[in-house]
């Protein structure tokens, strides 16, 4: 966790390294996204997705749900993508669905970590009956098939609406995150900077939330990533089999009707395959993110020739 | 021993926790969906059906919570897990059984392959640190990994399938012209079909292999024992599969279990997508047509596989490795 990043100064002493821990990280994690070509294509790419969630109508001029051209027009400047079956702008209705795609990662994300930091850190630090409790808990949701679990949920519910979804995805998927968390503070339980917290009497939560937590921000910001990604994927899928809620402007919605009308086969490709390929650039957004923090957490990964180079 | 037996108890208390999710699901939610689906079928369903299918939906009964659950556990644990709605009046485990090899013969084969390349091509980028193919193929795919399964299956059907004809895109084989059975003409004709499915399910799991692979062994190769291994002068493939491979794929062959879950789960959407006869096919078919006791039978199945590829893996790495039985 608190490895010297290499090329970096590292004169901190240990004790005074777990106070500023939060600072260091978050200071470590800037000089990485600046420092890493791969975080910096990921941050960019993230950064594109965030301002045409925000700001969509800039963007796109037509209206993304009206059937308001011919059917099946082609690629022209007027429709970037032509328009669909139902004569809707596809450029348009993808532009103004980033912005469901995004809340449902960005809120599953957030809260399936928060879950997790909750009962990982507390099943480690409280140990004993705790522990084991929570422990069972997660490893019994770890190896339950998700997909088809979620499946099932959104069938009793009748589609999912975008609440629907982002809490069933919620409920479901913390707990892998919560396993690493665990074993993390497991490590860092017998620490001295701990122990002095305990003689010098703080209450157990004061210790959980501002010694414990902060230590671990890189671990916590890599696990929102990764729950970020498979928030998009769970959704975009739930949403592409028909079981989101087909009003809904999303990325899935739209793979959704592409596929009722057998897009692929009655040639109009772009249809079906936009849509994926926006969920796999912001997918891929996420994992690149995601492997620079890998890289940042296990420094034995780092790119071999540049680490070389530095120190001959 | 006693490692095996606590694996084995895991094992039956993820089971029963998975049995009683199934059992209150559809009681939980709003308006129990179960009363709608019965309604709809009322008519057609013979009286015998309809009582187990009460049984498993808690519908129309004055029974308590409690013991509507252990009428439910005993027809489950006695192998009756209803009537099919939608294949009326087949049993639910007969028309499962139809579908299950199917499933069972694509994911097989194709998992079995991306797990053998992608340890191969994970340990060959490790030894080879820093050259044109650890630098190209891994983070190829890092990004690759998060491209959603279906995606993947919807090119290769758009490419392969529908401009260039080179393959069959839909169906397990063709219904029209083929009737199954043991002869060369038929496996052709399935091998045909499942080609462009198992190439999808081979693109997108093949990452986590090679990933897992590459990076637990540039760990072992930092080792003592490798160093010595080169010291003692060995030639460098020996040192390669034998000191540093062999050590370092024990976390692979967990996460081979692990992700077992995670291919079942892709595998549907494949089949989805090439209108695959499998399970994955046939759970989407159950829910859009609310046949919710297939449904339920789908995904317990689908459970039950998952959880025993686990138990079959712990139990493995405990042979293999001499660690884990002491360790917690």
């Amino acid at each position: 966790m608190a490895m010297p990043v290499s090329g970096v100064p590292t004169e901190t002493p240990a004790s005074q390294a777990a106070e500023v821990g939060s600072g260091r990280a978050l200071g470590r994690i800037g000089r990485a996204v600046r420092v890493s070509r791969k975080a910096t294509i990921g941050s960019v790419l993230l950064l594109i997705f965030v301002l045409i969630a925000l700001f969509p109508g800039v963007i796109a001029h037509d209206s993304p749900t009206q059937d308001a051209y011919a059917a099946q027009l082609g690629v022209s400047t007027a429709h970037l993508l032509g328009t669909n079956h139902y004569g809707q702008d596809l450029f348009a209705q993808l532009v103004y669905g980033t912005r469901n795609v995004l809340i449902i990662a960005f809120t599953v994300g957030l809260a399936t970590t928060g879950i997790a930091v909750l009962i990982g850190v507390a099943a480690a630090y409280l140990g004993g009956m705790w522990d084991s409790s929570l422990s069972v808990l997660t490893d019994v949701l770890l190896v339950i098939p998700l997909f088809p679990l979620l499946i099932v949920i959104a069938a009793y519910a009748h589609g999912g609406t975008t609440p629907v979804l982002i809490l069933a995805i919620t409920l479901t998927s913390w707990s892998y995150t919560a396993r690493q968390l665990r074993s993390q503070a497991l490590t860092l339980r017998n620490r001295d900077f701990l122990e002095a917290a305990r003689v010098r009497g703080e209450r157990r939560l004061y210790i959980i939330v501002v010694e414990v937590i902060p230590t671990m921000t890189s671990l916590i910001v890599a696990s929102f990533l990764t729950n970020a990604l498979y928030a998009v994927l769970f959704a975009s899928s739930l949403q592409f089999i028909g079981l989101g809620d087909p009003n809904t402007v999303s990325w899935g919605t739209t793979l959704y009707w592409a596929q009722n009308n057998a897009a692929l086969q009655t040639g109009e490709p772009l249809w079906a395959i936009a849509p994926g390929a926006l969920i796999a650039l912001l997918g891929a957004a996420f994992a690149l993110l995601n492997y620079a923090f890998d890289e940042i957490g296990n420094p034995a990964l780092r790119p071999v020739r540049k680490v070389r180079a530095k120190r001959v | 021993m006693r490692y095996a037996l606590r694996r084995l108890g895991f094992f039956i208390l993820t089971l029963w926790i998975a049995l009683t999710l199934n059992f209150l699901l559809p009681r939980l939610m709003p308006g129990n969906p179960a009363l709608a689906m019965m309604s709809k079928f009322h008519g057609e369903l013979s009286p015998k059906a309809l009582n187990a299918l009460e049984i498993l939906f808690g519908v129309n009964t004055k029974e308590s919570l409690l013991s509507q659950y252990f009428g439910y556990l005993h027809q489950i644990l006695t192998g009756n897990f209803g009537t099919s709605l939608s294949q009326y009046p087949a049993s639910v485990s007969s028309v499962i059984g139809s579908a299950i090899w199917w499933t069972f013969g694509l994911v097989g084969i194709a998992t079995t392959l991306a797990f053998v390349l992608g340890t191969g091509l994970g340990i060959v980028s490790a030894w080879r640190r820093g050259s044109k193919l650890d630098s190209i193929v891994p983070p190829t795919f890092v990004i690759v990994s998060a491209i959603p399964y279906f995606w993947v299956a919807m090119v290769l059907v758009l490419i392969f399938g529908l401009t260039l004809h080179w393959f069959p895109s839909q169906g397990g084989y063709y219904v029209t012209t083929d009737t199954p059975g043991l002869n060369l003409v038929f496996f052709q004709d399935v091998l045909n079909h499942a080609f462009l499915p198992a190439i999808s399910l081979l693109i997108t799991t093949i990452g986590t292999w090679i990933l897992i692979m590459r990076n637990t062994m540039i760990t072992t190769l930092a080792e003592d024992y490798v160093r010595m291994a080169r010291a003692k002068g060995l030639p460098n493939r020996r040192i390669m599969l034998d000191y540093a491979a062999r050590n370092a794929i024990l976390p692979n062959l967990t996460g081979f279990a692990m992700s077992l879950g995670f291919v079942v789960s892709g595998a549907i959407l494949i089949e989805y997508v090439f209108n695959y006869p499998g399970v994955g096919y046939m759970l989407l078919q159950a829910v859009s047509s609310e046949d919710y006791p297939l449904m339920q039978g789908l995904f317990l199945l689908i459970t039950v596989a998952v959880l025993f590829a686990i138990l079959v893996a712990d139990i493995l790495t405990a042979f293999l490795d001499p660690r884990t039985r002491t360790a917690r």
